[in-house]
């Protein structure tokens, strides 16, 4: 295929692909959208093949057939509530193909360049490998975090900040080292400063803790993007710079939205430890006594009510609570109770992790709505039952500015006429704050695991 | 432990304290139940749906004979303490206060007695306040008896035949008796208002619907425990010269008036009943302390001057299946505190507020009055200033407009300097990457936060895109490339086709109801 020909194929793919993304601005247009990102793919991956370049058709399938196999198997199989982990994976996997990309491209012997051009190529390379490794230790390691091999709280070393500076500037060197050494004599920086990325993307990972998780799976995402982005300099490909600038820019933003829903910024994420440096929000002392409930009081409560609001939080993701949840909606809204369930953008270990596992127990899309739409609506709800969540509906971060989550938007659920908040203990959630939500007049705690609570309630109702 | 429940002696008591849906729950416990036979008959509860639940039926006076604890609404009369032996405990309403010479003739028999009316007012100990849950059942039904006694609709209707005012219903004390009176009245339509020395009750009243009339005069009468207290002889004039007006005024008074361990206060004058208009109706709940009205009589209902006074003091047993309901469930709880390993074995733990207050015999000894608890919910120190988190200061729109300029100033240079050394090619390939950065902003912004978990598994397909970059290295010459991009290409691979399934997957699940 000429060369033409295949810019213009690629312009195509490029152009799906950005449909694919505004394809998924709703429900209805998501699947039309998924399906312009296969054909997109497709296109590209046909067209480079019919590259007058390629001939190593047998490896090339091979490998094809195969990660596409494992892939397919991998994404039939995987449970919802293991999606975070899914994401996290994937993103590594992106990452260390722009390592071996970038590898594969400083040795390519074909590739003959001199001056400027020459540093310039370099220079993408050593980006490349950089972006690229850090995605893939710091995903490997958020993938252990989140599927439970690796503990979830932050691990703080000493002087870490000074650590990662001290890595900063180790690469920065390194670099240099790399452009002034010329060809043969860059494979030696170039290995030592992958292994310092690796080393990095794993201790940046490591020392942030549990509900950070969406920001950081949204961070890696965008990483991923960058890479591939930085594969497409190294390599003058326009359509990997589009694509990589589109998951780069997509990453970037969520990350943004998953700072502001914790009222946090994104450095101080990043820097991980959460509350190590603010504190002050012990002094709160006694607060009351909490006022238990039993499964069948709920469930008479809900029958009862006629506008009902479900909180799902990790507790239910954890509990694998959703279909029982979702098998109780229907119970209740076939006796005419309205019930709709209210979800925090941070709730659950990634964007948007809720919505899904609501999904895929048949929930309606429609009465699952945003904190935005729903929290003005909430002093006017009967019951509203808290599954598993208790950072996201903590009246402190409205009410206590000393408290390190104060600022947060919560979901303001006190408002309701009744609360009942279903938890395994009286334990603080991730940030390790008291929940004066606990302790209302109008809160009633319902202890015990997840599903075997919603379950008990559903028999009762 | 073995739990009977004898048929309740006082005259015309309807209640029971057990009912069949309580008794299963205490059985879990690992108590066993027995109940006299016909117990419940009053209350809607037969022995066959006793028998259905497990409960063992005994007739006759065998019911005092060989068990642990005796459970009971009203307390122990005269005749019933000599049926009693040592070591028994009784679980019922007692009033200490009242009933000095019993609770020492039983504690002098080695009766361990639970007061049922000295549960202490404490959120923890809420499902056992018995006293509450009657209290609820008396300010509803005083509604409804009022409502009997009253010539007219309590709501407004405008009808064929002419105009219907709805009826105005003052209520005085807004206690949990209070309060259910004026849901009640409310729901039937009626104006409510409502008048309380404890002013935290203003909350309360309007939440139910009712309005909160208020005296021009600085006073709280919150007392200890959730209780009022007596309030100063200013207050009280300022008071009663309200009642005046209103009394005037309103169709239906219900006086809920306590103050604990005094006798009622005497709120409604004979001159305030006098003028009322005919057909008035006032229920005095506080009739058996004495009543809160002049006039009014224990048990009866007194017509003066065309006004009806009702004074009944059984309006909880007039109610007897639900509150039967609530009193069972009450004890069941307070059986639950006093069972924790749930072995059918008493814990006595004197430890526990709740029951320490409400044990008033024990062991041989008097132990009434008790050291009341301290507040958990201890009334905040200093009322907390309303406390709203600042937010970050927000930038005016000059500075704003500045920094942006700054920004794309900073943007132009670093541009500029980029471009002045780099080769053309780069510069097109740059320009290509800042406006697919663009074009990303846009589209992501438009992207339903529902939809989060979709776009990230759908970008992380895409971005397997990186499997061009390996396909084009494949066909090197070189070995160690061929066998890097191989790798590349298959780890890409499983990027690509599982982030696409994936998604594919869980698109098929958001469905619309």
């Amino acid at each position: 295929m000429e060369m033409g020909t295949i810019s213009a194929a690629y312009i195509a793919s490029a152009v799906l692909f950005i449909l694919s993304l505004s394809g998924l601005s709703n429900q209805e247009t998501s699947r039309r959208g998924n399906w312009y990102g296969i054909i997109g793919m497709a296109i590209a991956v046909v067209a480079t093949i019919l590259n007058k370049n390629v001939d190593a058709y047998g490896w090339l399938i091979f490998a094809m057939v195969v990660g596409g196999a494992i892939g397919a198997r991998v994404a039939v199989r995987v449970e919802m509530t293991q999606m975070p982990e899914l994401v996290a994976i994937l993103h590594s996997f992106v990452g260390m193909a722009a390592v071996l990309v970038g590898f594969a491209s400083f040795f390519d012997p074909t590739l003959d360049l001199y001056g400027v051009e020459a540093t310039i190529h370099n220079v993408e390379v050593y980006l490349g490998v950089l972006i690229g490794a850090v995605t893939f230790t710091g995903s490997v390691v958020a993938f252990g975090k989140l599927s439970g091999r690796v503990g979830s709280k932050p691990l703080l070393l000493p002087m870490r900040h000074q650590l990662n500076l001290g890595l900063l500037v180790l690469s920065i060197l390194l670099g240099w080292w790399f452009l002034n050494a010329g060809h043969d004599g860059g494979t030696l920086p170039l290995i030592l400063m992958t292994l310092l990325a690796f080393a990095f993307g794993v201790h940046m990972v490591m020392a942030i803790g549990g509900a950070d998780m969406p920001v950081v799976i949204s961070m890696l995402n965008s990483y991923s993007g960058w890479a591939a982005a930085a594969t497409g300099f190294m390599l003058s490909n326009d359509l990997l710079i589009v694509t990589g600038a589109l998951v780069g820019s997509s990453g970037a933003i969520l990350s943004y939205i998953m700072c502001r829903a914790m009222n946090r910024n994104f450095v101080s994420v990043i820097m991980g430890g959460f509350g190590t440096t603010t504190g002050g929000g012990e002094e709160e002392g006694e607060q009351g006594e909490a006022i238990a409930i039993q499964a069948d009081e709920v469930a008479a409560l809900m029958s009862d009510a006629s506008e009902v609001v479900i909180v799902p939080g990790y507790g239910m993701a954890v509990a694998n609570a959703q279909h029982a949840v979702s098998d109780l909606t229907k119970q209740l809204r076939d006796k005419g109770v309205n019930v709709r369930f209210a979800i925090h953008p941070v709730a659950g270990r990634m964007p948007g992790h809720m919505n899904v596992l609501l999904a895929e127990a048949n929930v309606p899309y429609d009465i699952v709505l945003e904190m935005d739409e729903i929290n003005d609506e909430l002093n006017e709800v009967d019951v509203v039952v808290v599954i598993g969540a208790n950072d996201i509906v903590n009246p402190a971060a409205l009410e206590n500015p000393n408290s390190p989550i104060a600022g947060m938007p919560v979901l303001e659920v006190w408002n309701a006429k009744t609360v009942i908040v279903s938890k395994r203990s009286m334990a603080t959630g991730y940030a390790g704050v008291e929940n004066p939500l606990f302790f209302k007049d109008n809160t009633r705690m319902l202890f015990g695991d997840a599903k075997d609570s919603v379950d008990a309630i559903r028999s009762a109702v | 432990m073995i739990i009977s429940i004898p048929k309740e002696s006082y005259k015309g008591e309807k209640r029971v304290a057990l009912t069949p849906e309580s008794a299963i729950q205490i059985q879990k416990l690992g108590h066993s139940l027995r109940v006299e036979s016909g117990a419940g008959n009053a209350a809607e509860f037969s022995d066959a749906d006793y028998k259905d639940a497990g409960v063992e039926v005994v007739s006759g006076d065998a019911i005092w004979s060989d068990t642990d604890v005796i459970m009971k609404v009203r307390g122990v009369s005269e005749s019933e303490v000599d049926k009693l032996s040592a070591g028994t405990t009784v679980m019922s309403f007692f009033w200490p206060a009242q009933n000095e010479e019993l609770l020492a003739k039983l504690a002098k028999a080695k009766i361990n007695v639970i007061a049922m009316d000295c549960v202490p007012r404490l959120s923890r100990s809420q499902k056992m306040d018995a006293l509450s849950s009657m209290a609820n059942i008396g300010g509803y039904r005083a509604v409804v008896e009022a409502s009997n006694l009253f010539g007219r609709f309590f709501t407004g209707q405008v009808t064929a035949a002419g105009k219907v005012p709805p009826a105005k219903v003052l209520i005085i004390g807004a206690g949990v008796a209070g309060l259910a009176a004026i849901g009640a009245a409310k729901s039937m339509g009626a104006i409510v208002r409502a008048f309380d020395t404890r002013l935290e009750a203003k909350e309360q009243v309007e939440s139910l619907g009712g309005e909160f009339l208020v005296l021009d005069f600085e006073e709280d009468g919150s007392g200890e425990g959730g209780y009022a207290k007596t309030m100063s002889k200013e207050f009280i004039d300022a008071e009663m010269a309200m009642f005046r007006e209103q009394a005037k005024e309103v169709d239906i008074i219900i006086t809920t008036a306590l103050i604990p361990g005094k006798p009622a206060p005497e709120l409604i004058t004979k001159v305030m009943v006098e003028s009322m208009k005919s057909g008035s109706v006032i229920v005095d709940l506080a009739a058996e302390q004495g009543g809160n009205c002049k006039l009014s009589k224990a048990d009866k209902v007194v017509t003066h001057k065309g006004v009806k006074i009702i004074g009944y003091t059984d309006l909880p047993s007039r109610l007897a299946t639900q509150s039967s309901q609530l009193y069972s469930t009450n004890l069941r709880h307070m059986l639950t505190d006093l069972t924790p390993e749930k072995d059918g074995q008493f814990n006595w733990d004197m430890e526990d507020d709740v029951i320490r207050c409400s044990t008033v015999a024990h062991d041989g000894a008097v132990t009434w009055p008790s050291e009341p608890p301290k507040l958990s919910a201890a009334p905040a120190a200093a009322p907390k200033p309303a406390a709203v988190v600042e937010p970050a200061p927000e930038l005016s729109t000059a500075q704003k407009a500045k920094m942006t300029f700054a920004a794309l100033g900073a943007g132009v240079l670093a541009l500029l300097s980029v471009g002045s050394v780099a080769p053309p090619d780069f510069m097109s390939h740059f320009t290509v990457f800042v406006l697919a950065c663009f074009v990303g902003y846009q589209v992501i912004w438009a992207v339903t936060p529902a939809l989060h978990t979709p776009l990230m598994s759908v970008t992380n397909a895409i971005s397997g895109i990186i499997v061009v970059g390996a396909i084009l290295q494949i066909s090197s010459p070189s070995g160690l490339v061929v066998f890097l991009a191989f790798i590349a290409i298959l780890i890409a691979s499983i990027n690509i086709a599982g982030g696409f399934l994936v998604t594919q997957r869980m698109l098929k699940m958001f469905n619309k109801g």
